[in-house]
């Protein structure tokens, strides 16, 4: 009898049904983490002038928050109450330098470039939120998919400002040359008879375009995409 | 509720755990970490003759960065009254491999100002000579740095390579970024007709004299103030050894 319990425990334990979709979707649209949650907006601001580095950091962040919850969420149960949030910010410190030993070893320009915004990944709010929110009283396989999906909510913010703000700013996609003033660009603004008077703006590159970018953002997710964000009551 | 030696047991074990792990992890990748850290170093300092080097710059290996330091460059050490420095006096003042490339700028530029040690990588390609020194300085926010390359009449800028530590981008790190303003310096001179040192000055507003300044950036005059203090006072630290290169 006892076996029989565990095994059926265990097919509950990596399920994938309605609820674990959801886990992953919903941070994408209804319950996103920088555009209905407003968190994680200082990284926000400060790795989104180009795109290569906002990727890297989706990536950091969301294997950060998927394994900090995934460990969390095992040591639940075991974790004092007294000092939980040390432990959780021992767990994501520990996995942040994990992330920044590997990135240092794997790709120098981008660890160079990113600098002190990879341990600042220990301050992102996004993390400890979820891992207060979700991980302390949820299965390992729930927060894990849990850390997932903010991790990729969070991603995909970065990864459309970033993209905003490097074609406006420098005219560039990934470092491909879109559009800019001289031949090498794939639009020449000035041999171009329709783009003549177009000019790359240097405020996108500044911090504050960030803010106006991700204000636009919200605007358009609650105003156009998803109108239930927003109580009319 | 734990009670109290729960939580202690509990948060020694995972420190421990954590502690082991980080360590092990971090020993196990520092060759890596290293060799990566020297490529790092040898491309900032080939990037100031980048026009020179016969290959594209951006698409080079790192095999070839090695290849190129092993086979054309020279690395030399001078200290600030331009005697060279030979190899067994820097490994017995605690310089790993006492090559030019195991100094760090950053802390040359803390020590008395008559204590500095300045590297100098000449380096030869086909029948031309380039000689690439560091310079170091104070941007807006932090530190700033360069190698600056000089044609063999240790006269003309041949090429320059800008970083920098927290500047701005879009503005202060554009000194990085910005590859025209970084041209400009192509065929500056340091030395005006007459021999007077006057080093390339970062004139805000536009350059007024063609041979001795550049343009500066707007948004940024602190950061290209820093650059120009920088070139000032960095090529005249190697200026005795140069003095003895050219006689």
């Amino acid at each position: 009898m006892a076996e029989v319990k565990v095994a059926e425990k265990k097919e509950a334990a990596f399920q994938f049904g309605k609820n674990e979709k959801k886990l992953l979707v919903d941070p994408l649209n209804n319950d996103n983490p920088v555009t209905v949650q407003v968190l994680g907006i200082c990284s926000a601001l400060a790795v989104t002038t180009l795109m290569n580095k906002a990727l890297v950091m989706a990536i950091a962040v969301t294997a950060v928050l998927a394994l900090s919850n995934l460990i969390t969420s095992l040591l639940r149960n075991g974790i004092p109450k007294q000092v939980r949030m040390i432990v959780q910010l021992v767990i994501i410190a520990a996995l942040v330098t994990v992330v920044e030993l590997a990135l240092k070893a794997l790709d120098y320009n981008i660890y160079k470039e990113l600098s002190v915004f990879i341990g600042l990944i220990i301050t992102n709010c996004i993390i400890m939120g979820r891992l207060e929110a979700f991980a302390m009283a949820n299965s390992p396989w729930r927060a894990f998919l849990d850390g997932i999906g903010n991790g990729l909510g969070y991603g995909i913010i970065l990864i459309i400002v970033a993209f905003i703000r490097e074609l406006f700013g420098k005219g560039t996609v990934f470092g491909l040359k879109i559009i800019g003033a001289t031949p090498d660009y794939l639009i020449n603004t000035t041999e171009s008879w329709m783009f003549g008077w177009y000019e790359n703006n240097n405020l996108m590159v500044l911090f504050p375009s960030a803010m106006f970018v991700i204000g636009v953002l919200i605007w358009v997710h609650r105003g156009i995409i998803n109108k239930s964000l927003v109580d009319v009551s | 509720m734990h009670n109290t030696s729960y939580i202690i047991r509990f948060v020694l074990i995972m420190t421990t755990i954590v502690a082991v792990v980080l360590s092990l992890m971090s020993t196990g990748l520092k060759p890596i970490h290293d060799r990566n850290e020297a490529i790092y170093n040898k491309k900032a300092i080939l990037s100031a003759v980048a026009d020179h080097l016969g290959a594209d710059f951006e698409s080079m290996s790192d095999d070839q960065v090695i290849e190129i330091f092993n086979n054309q460059i020279t690395q030399t050490v001078v200290d600030m009254e331009g005697a060279k420095m030979d190899e067994q006096t820097m490994v017995s003042m605690g310089f790993k491999d006492g090559q030019a490339e195991s100094i760090d700028m950053g802390k040359e530029m803390k020590k008395p100002e008559a204590d500095r040690l300045l590297p100098m990588y000449v380096y030869q390609n086909g029948g031309k000579k380039f000689y690439i020194v560091n310079v170091r300085g104070k941007g807006l926010w932090d530190e700033i740095w360069g190698c600056i390359a000089l044609e063999d009449d240790l006269n003309t800028i041949a090429g320059v390579a800008f970083d920098h530590k927290g500047e701005t981008p879009g503005l202060g790190a554009e000194i990085k970024d910005n590859i025209a303003w970084k041209n400009q310096f192509v065929g500056k001179k340091l030395f005006a007709e007459d021999g007077t040192y006057k080093s390339v000055f970062v004139r805000k507003g536009g350059a007024k004299d063609a041979v001795h300044e550049v343009d500066g950036i707007s948004g940024a005059t602190i950061t290209a103030d820093g650059v120009t203090e920088m070139m000032k006072r960095g090529m005249a630290y190697y200026q005795p050894y140069m003095e003895t290169l050219k006689k």
